[in-house]
């Protein structure tokens, strides 16, 4: 149609609209070869959409007000048309937003997609995860429950513990003596704008470091290395619209249906992705007996908890949960094999990665329950005897997660790599 | 491009584009639905809108009683016999004698007295030009000069209403007063905020 | 394969940890609430004796009274039978009574009710409130099982009877207006209801569940097939 050639030229000399589509869509090529594990960096994308479109639904209606918070989440779920709807999409979205999140970093380390020349790319990717762990953190607040308000309480006072600035510090963070109507409002404008913006600037630099070395893929092989002597596409390349967009509709569908399966069949997941107690409002004198953060920061807590106070500091304790995080930063420069892929690793790699992620899903389930969970050590043995047995599993787990990272240096190097082809298969 | 031409059935791929992306779109759209709705009127809105009853039995006659309804205040008014009377005499000096602006009353108000019974009258106490309420003035001349046969007058712009909320020509207002939805639900309780179904 | 297998372990894991527990600190076994959401007649009972029972002392000011037309009531009946603390059937369920106040005379504030069967849970509410035992040691005189040295005196004593607490067993001492299988259904039928006001989409989301997921079921087929048909390109 001459008429809409004209109108596409039109936009073209003024926005580079048709060229960025050829740039990364039609003629942006991908690895043949995405298996499953490939489906999670667009569901991030999709969930972040869906989680600032019922985030702006909910604003309309939520009061960022001590006295008023908790009525009217209650007033949302009630009065307002379909409100229920958009607050459990929400809930939801937040809980598997992590699913997600977990799964896309679980595939980057399992094929090497943090290696050379995508370090870059890792370490955007480790800022956006805590970003996206304060953005949860900062929004759980908001609800203002039990567990909104103890949960805030105890992370804020892990502030306190640093060393000399830690009680200003952790004043400063609240606005007040006391988690606080001050500390709810600042944490709304944190939650609604402050980090959403950060998240969204870190999102597109996360993308455009992708586009510009191209996907990892799970057999480790760099595709542009096997191009075509005459079109210079990649040989094992594929382009991403059509291919990857219709795809990715089947992974999407697929997701909506456990997320619509969720929200109107078990909106609270047993407790786990909204918690039973939040639905008390929030009493500054009335402890909770049991405070445990949300099911995806319970890992973390776990290694917190397990660390015991030395000289009279939980420091300790702060210092190594934050290392638990921080250390992903440094994984690239960690791995030392020569292959990308767990495909192609040996036996001695694969033994340490299982050993993180059993640690991982043990650290998860004991941060959820109490520390005497499983009672005590019996008395007559020595050192450990009438330490609670969840604190020591927590900490036999702990070292090894830890290993895991400290350690990779020389048994990513020991290890026995296989022969990498030099092209996709599967 | 022919059918099978690369091996692929163009027709096919046209029809599976086609049914998903209608597909889709259906969902969409249904999809929307609950955010779209989610802004209207919610139960706490409708609850504090909902309808007013008022009992007129305790309302003397030629005075005036001031009620309150979705934030607006009503008025009723208990006009005399001279003061039905004197409305059919008015008509040279008002804007829209004839109602023809329809909007401003209820069908079952498009009627001389603009009410439902000739003495009652309800109508919301806002002035049509910008938002003030006017004051009443229900006696004849006084301060509003010999001509001045009972009404209401905007203290904020100078526009004249009758003893039916109908506006003066000349008045900066441009229509008559509003004449909300009501019904008598019996003989002296009017609900203000809900249609009289049959017509009197 | 192994590899899959690890995955799928991933997946499968959460179930092994599956809490569906609300009383973490669980000192005293619960006893299971038969409720059903679907029976209305239940919840309308529940409805009326929630109010005359509990709405004196507890607010359940998150509900509104209009709200019970979800369960059967026209607005005619809940505005001649139910409407004891407001004037019009649109307002919430509140009370008059001072929380400052109230907890001087009771020693805590009675709690609003509104969404206690989602912090609680429906076998705590039924538990709670068919154990109370004749406590002299306490104030008003009243001990309960599940919720020990609890503020709350036993307001439903008439229809229950009383009941005494020895050797970790309890009897009744007394028998009440109703029969143990009357209360018994008394007490169900109020935490049916107190169910309902917890949640009352619940009553609407699993049918608009059904539909979604039916839709998505066809658009999931449309679009497998729709993907094999383009990747047929492929190698």
């Amino acid at each position: 149609m001459e008429r809409k050639n004209n109108l596409m030229t039109w936009v073209d000399e003024r926005l580079p609209v048709s060229s960025f589509i050829k740039n990364h869509l039609t003629q942006y090529y991908a690895p043949k070869n995405f298996n499953f594990l490939y489906f999670f960096g667009a569901l991030a994308i999709v969930l972040f959409a869906l989680q600032i479109l019922t985030g702006i639904f909910l604003t309309m209606h939520y009061k960022p007000d001590a006295l008023h918070a908790f009525a009217s989440v209650e007033y949302i779920m009630r009065d307002v048309s379909f409100g229920w709807v958009i607050r459990y999409m929400h809930s939801t979205g937040a809980s598997l937003f992590f699913v997600v999140i977990y799964m896309h970093m679980f595939r980057a380390i399992i094929y090497g997609s943090y290696k050379q020349p995508r370090e870059l790319l890792w370490i955007f990717g480790v800022l956006i995860f805590l970003l996206l762990m304060a953005e949860a953190f900062f929004g759980y607040l908001l609800p203002w429950g039990q567990m909104s308000y103890w949960g805030a309480q105890v992370i804020v006072n892990l502030f306190a513990t640093v060393p000399f600035i830690g009680p200003d510090l952790a004043e400063w963070v609240r606005g007040d003596y006391l988690v606080s109507d001050a500390t709810l409002n600042r944490f709304f404008a944190f939650h609604v704008i402050a980090l959403p913006l950060a998240l969204a600037g870190l999102i597109f630099l996360h993308l455009a470091a992708l586009h510009s070395v191209g996907s990892n893929n799970p057999d480790g092989i760099e595709i542009k290395q096997t191009k075509d002597k005459k079109t210079g596409i990649p040989l094992d390349g594929i382009p991403f619209h059509p291919y990857y967009t219709v795809k990715d509709l089947i992974g999407l569908t697929v997701f909506l249906i456990v997320f619509t399966a969720i929200i109107f069949f078990m909106p609270e997941v047993g407790g786990y992705f909204l918690e039973h107690n939040n639905f008390v409002p929030a009493d500054p004198l009335v402890t909770p007996a049991h405070i445990a953060p949300v099911w995806y920061f319970t890992p973390f807590y776990s290694i917190l908890r397990a660390v015991p106070p030395i000289f009279n500091s939980q420091f300790p304790g702060v210092a190594a949960m934050g290392a638990a995080v921080l250390i992903l930063f440094i994984v690239p420069w960690l791995d030392k094999s020569k292959v990308k892929s767990i495909r192609y690793k040996g036996t001695l790699y694969k033994k340490w990665l299982a050993a993180f992620v059993l640690s991982f899903l043990i650290l998860g389930y004991l941060g959820t329950v109490p520390s005497n969970i499983w009672g005590q050590i019996p008395n007559f043995i020595p050192i450990l005897g009438g330490l609670d047995l969840a604190t020591f599993v927590a900490r036999v787990f702990t070292i090894v997660y830890f290993a895991f990272f400290v350690l990779m240096p020389f048994y990513s190097k020991k290890d026995k790599t296989k022969p990498v082809p030099k092209r996709v298969t599967s | 491009m022919s059918k099978k031409h690369n091996g692929f059935d163009k027709d096919r791929r046209k029809f599976l584009l086609t049914a998903t992306a209608v597909t889709g779109a259906v969902g969409i759209s249904v999809a929307g639905i609950p955010f779209i709705t989610s802004m209207k009127p919610s139960e706490k809105a409708k609850a504090a809108g909902a309808s007013v009853a008022v009992d007129t039995s305790k309302i003397e006659k030629g005075s005036l009683l001031t009620t309150e309804w979705r934030g607006q205040p009503v008025w009723i008014l208990n006009r005399t016999e001279d003061m039905v009377k004197g409305l059919s005499k008015m008509e040279t000096n008002l804007a829209d004698p004839q109602l023809k602006v329809t909007s401003q009353q209820p069908k079952y108000c498009q009627n001389p007295t603009r009410s439902i019974k000739s003495d009652l009258l309800v109508v919301v106490g806002i002035c049509t030009h910008l938002g003030c309420s006017p004051t009443a003035k229900l006696q004849p001349k006084g301060d509003m000069g010999d001509n001045w046969t009972g009404g209401f007058f905007c203290p904020c712009h100078g526009s004249k209403f009758d003893l039916a909320g109908r506006v003066y020509k000349g008045s900066p207002a441009p229509t008559n007063l509003v004449v909300p939805p009501h019904k008598y639900i019996d003989e002296k309780t009017i609900l203000i905020g809900e249609d009289q179904k049959d017509e009197a | 394969m192994k590899k899959n297998s690890l995955i799928f372990a991933i997946f499968i894991f959460p179930f092994f940890i599956w809490n569906n527990s609300y009383a973490a600190d669980g000192s005293f076994h619960l006893d299971n609430a038969k409720i059903d959401l679907n029976d209305q007649h239940s919840l309308q009972r529940g409805a009326r004796n929630f109010i005359n029972y509990c709405l004196n002392c507890h607010s359940a000011n998150y509900m509104r009274y209009n709200r019970l037309q979800d369960i059967g009531l026209s607005e005619d009946e809940i505005k001649k039978n139910l409407l004891f603390t407001a004037d019009k059937s649109g307002e919430l369920m509140n009370i008059s009574m001072d929380s400052v106040e109230a907890k001087k005379w009771f020693g805590a504030n009675p709690p609003n009710l509104t969404v206690t069967a989602r912090s609680r849970g429906k076998d705590w509410i039924y538990t709670y409130l068919r154990t109370f035992y004749i406590d002299d040691s306490r104030e008003l005189g009243w001990n309960n099982l599940v919720y020990p040295n609890a503020a709350m005196p036993h307001v439903l004593w008439e229809l229950q009877g009383t009941q005494v607490y020895e050797d970790n067993h309890l009897s009744l001492l007394k028998a009440g207006i109703l029969s143990e299988q009357e209360y018994d259904q008394f007490v169900l039928d109020t935490t049916n209801y107190m169910v309902f006001m917890a949640e009352p989409a619940k009553l609407v989301r699993h049918k608009i569940g059904y539909f979604v997921i039916g839709f998505l079921v066809i658009l999931l087929i449309l679009v497998i097939n729709l993907k094999r048909e383009f990747w047929k390109d492929i190698k």
